[in-house]
């Protein structure tokens, strides 16, 4: 048994899905088209009629995922990020064996439970009760199962007053948070979860995650695509990053996240300097007080950046926005020059040089990126460097409890001060 | 006047309790299944399939619940927001019978040698025809009224179409009713006999209806997902096969010999010379003889051909519909 468990319970090798791109876009074809095309290539010599295939085969393909090999352990949450278009719905598709692979080979170990969208066969006619037992069934679950955890079901989605009214009376709220609630209490082995949470309002969405992390936190398997990388961030251990239907990437979420990050714009970006930026920037660098080179900064620690640019067009003015971010996505803060009265007005084929500096941030260890906008005077960009560098900040000189690797403080130690104060109810 | 942080503090001390509640519950409720379900080993390999592929009907066994609510959804849904709701099921093949028996029956002359009432006799070739043409027409849809199931979960795809065709047995055992009425009815009028010991063969020719339906729809289904031309061939096809079995008139309207057993490779032949021997009998309608194992032949035949050629064409099903 010992041997069996410890075996991952998710092994992919090799995994292709190759799509003709007619099927994308026409869907499907009707009978004469078959007919045509069929006498159309009957008609040629077969050699002509093998280079044609082929060619066409080249042309109206795409290859939504391409040579996806990855292992997941039992009990790992494993997210799924990348563009859009990159192959991470195909690959819950070919987990959850609604599509075949083209090529390659999966081995699943456990009963799959895949949530690709909530209220998947849910009728509107029918009563909230019955659609309940339907959408049970389709995913998976038992009737006897089901009705042992109805009550939970309609206590979860809040709608007990509604559930022998048909879903079509439900407003969209009803009717989302009925349909998670089965899913919610769907039991299997492993499961896998497309984008389903970005539906809904903000409490809806956090009721979600939070039942996600349970799910997680109950010793299962979970395979988890999003786009929101502060939920990624918190409810999985590792990450796979799929670009163009390749793996680029598997393993600490933490590090998976930020090269993502990176590559949606990314540091690679100063370097192409493709942008036709009205002014360009040319070097960044991150200064410590003690001249310590590289991108690491102590808690707290003074701290200045320093950026060159190059004025390539006569702009007029020119103000400053510096941003950072936190490895989430999260915007932490915005320090703008404007606010100083910092505006320039540099002639074209100046170059400059900016230092913005501060005392210490007050941000907690982590990996931050740093990006910086050039603003023209009605307020347009000039230039937009996202993300282009990264700060990490390290736990030397923070508070003891920073020393473990994950707290739920956000990104900013707040200032403030505590007292114990003498009355009950006064400030 | 309380101090604002208080009421709030106060609202997420309860806000922190439900969701602590709920978590508890939640974790029972995992504690529950873990004792009730200890979890069996299963490995699923996921690869390519490349031409014909097993059938897999355990599986689809196993998904038995799953086909059982597919089919009480469109029993359910069927004749929502209807003013006559279910008596469509019987008023259907009951005003086609009205019809034909003014047209054909008196017009048409199609009574002409018939013992018995030429009503009831259409009807009782109807009541499996009903079950036979709604069966297909709703099934080739099936699988595309679908696609919201088929592009976003898995299960035997065969649940559809099957779930589809038991929902018309619901109306098949309401239709059943009116042809019971009709023959004590006619009976009473001595124009006709109660059914002889020959009724228990009917169950038979029930099946051999359904599953005509099934396969029919199987192959319907599974072309309609790449062709919708399917769509519009489906009323046609059912109003062609009308002509080709005998519902209007008798299979003795037929020339004997080998031209009747070539025409029950239409199996719905079988079924309805079947249902009206075991039903009615009689001198109108003797007992079929090797045209019903014609029938079933047939009938296996489509059923097996279509299971194959669904299963073959179900792996592209999520890419195509």
């Amino acid at each position: 048994m010992s041997t069996a468990s410890s075996r991952p319970v998710i092994v992919c090798t090799g995994i292709s899905k190759q799509y003709e791109i007619g099927e994308l876009r026409a869907r499907y074809r009707t009978l004469r088209e078959s007919l045509t095309s069929g006498t159309r290539t009957s008609l040629r010599r077969a050699k002509e009629r093998i280079t044609r295939a082929e060619r066409e085969k080249v042309d109206n393909t795409i290859w939504a995922l391409r040579d996806v090999t990855f292992d997941v352990n039992k009990g790992d949450v494993v997210g799924i990020v990348g563009r859009n278009g990159g192959g991470k719905s195909t690959l819950l598709k070919v987990l959850s064996r609604i599509t075949d692979p083209t090529e390659g080979r999966a081995v699943v170990r456990g009963r799959v439970g895949s949530l690709l969208e909530v209220g998947t066969g849910f009728h509107p006619e029918l009563t909230g009760r019955e659609n309940v037992f339907l959408n049970g069934a389709v995913l998976g679950m038992r009737k006897s199962e089901i009705e042992r955890v109805f009550d939970e079901i309609v206590d979860f989605a809040e709608v007990s007053a509604f559930i022998d009214t048909p879903v079509k009376h439900y407003s969209s709220g009803m009717y989302l948070r009925l349909a998670f609630a089965v899913a919610a209490f769907l039991n299997p082995e492993i499961l896998l979860v497309d984008e389903v949470l970005a539906v809904g309002d903000a409490a809806f969405q956090a009721k979600c995650l939070g039942r996600m992390s349970e799910v997680a936190a109950s010793g299962r398997t979970v395979l988890f695509v999003s786009h929101d990388m502060g939920a990624v961030n918190r409810i999985t251990q590792r990450c796979v990053f799929l670009d163009h239907g390749r793996l680029i990437e598997y393993g600490p979420t933490d590090r998976v996240v930020a090269q993502y990050l990176d590559s949606v714009t990314g540091e690679a970006q100063l370097k192409q300097a493709d942008q036709a930026w009205a002014v360009r920037l040319e070097s960044i660098e991150l200064l410590r007080e003690d001249g310590v080179g590289g991108n690491s900064l102590p808690f707290a620690a003074p701290v200045a950046i320093r950026t060159r640019w190059h004025c390539q067009k006569d702009v007029g003015a020119v103000s400053f926005l510096m941003r950072i971010q936190a490895s989430d996505g999260a915007i932490v803060g915005t320090s703008a020059s404007v606010d100083q009265d910092l505006v320039l007005s540099p002639a074209e084929g100046d170059r400059f040089e900016l230092l913005w500096s501060s005392d210490g941030l007050p941000l907690v260890p982590g990996t931050y990126r740093v990006s910086l906008v050039a603003k023209g005077r009605l307020w347009h960009n000039l230039a937009s460097y996202e993300r282009v560098m990264t700060v990490d900040v390290t736990n030397i000189n923070a508070p003891q409890r920073y020393r473990k690797r994950r707290t739920n403080d956000g990104n900013v130690l707040l200032t403030g001060s505590w007292r114990q104060s003498d009355g009950s109810s006064a400030p | 006047m309380t101090p604002f942080w208080k009421s709030r503090k106060a609202a997420k001390a309860a806000a922190a309790d439900a969701v602590a509640a709920a978590a508890l519950r939640l974790d029972a409720d995992d504690a529950d299944v873990r004792a009730v379900a200890p979890p069996e080993p299963v490995e699923i390999v996921i690869q390519p399939a490349k031409g014909w592929v097993p059938l897999r009907l355990g599986e689809l066994w196993e998904y038995r619940e799953l086909v059982y609510f597919l089919t009480w959804r469109d029993v359910k849904v069927r004749y929502k927001q209807t003013v006559f709701g279910a008596s469509w099921a019987i008023m259907q093949p009951f005003f086609t019978m009205v019809v034909f028996s003014i047209f054909f029956g008196r017009l048409g002359k199609m009574s002409q040698g018939l013992r018995l009432p030429y009503p009831l006799v259409s009807y009782a070739a109807l009541v499996p025809w009903t079950l036979f043409a709604t069966g297909i027409t709703q099934a080739s849809n099936s699988l595309v009224a679908s696609q919201q199931l088929v592009k976003k979960v898995y299960f035997p795809r065969l649940a559809i179409p099957l779930g589809t065709v038991m929902a018309g047995l619901v109306d098949f055992v309401l239709a059943f009713a009116v042809l019971v009425v009709m023959q004590v009815f006619y009976y009473t009028r001595g124009q006709a006999n109660l059914p002889t010991i020959h009724v228990i063969w009917l169950p038979l020719f029930v099946v051999l209806a359904f599953l005509t339906a099934v396969g029919v729809g199987l192959w319907l289904a599974a072309l309609n997902v790449e062709y919708r031309d399917v769509r519009y061939t489906v009323p046609f096809l059912v109003q062609l096969w009308l002509f080709a079995t005998p519902i209007i008139y008798t299979s003795n309207k037929v020339p004997e010999g080998p031209w009747q057993l070539v025409w029950a490779l239409n199996p719905m032949v079988g079924v309805v010379n079947g249902f009206r021997w075991a039903l009615l009998g009689g001198p109108d309608f003797p007992h079929p003889g090797p045209v019903t194992s014609v029938s079933v032949f047939a009938c296996l035949a489509i059923l097996v051909g279509g299971l194959f050629y669904f299963r073959r064409l179900e792996r592209r099903f999520a890419d195509l519909v």
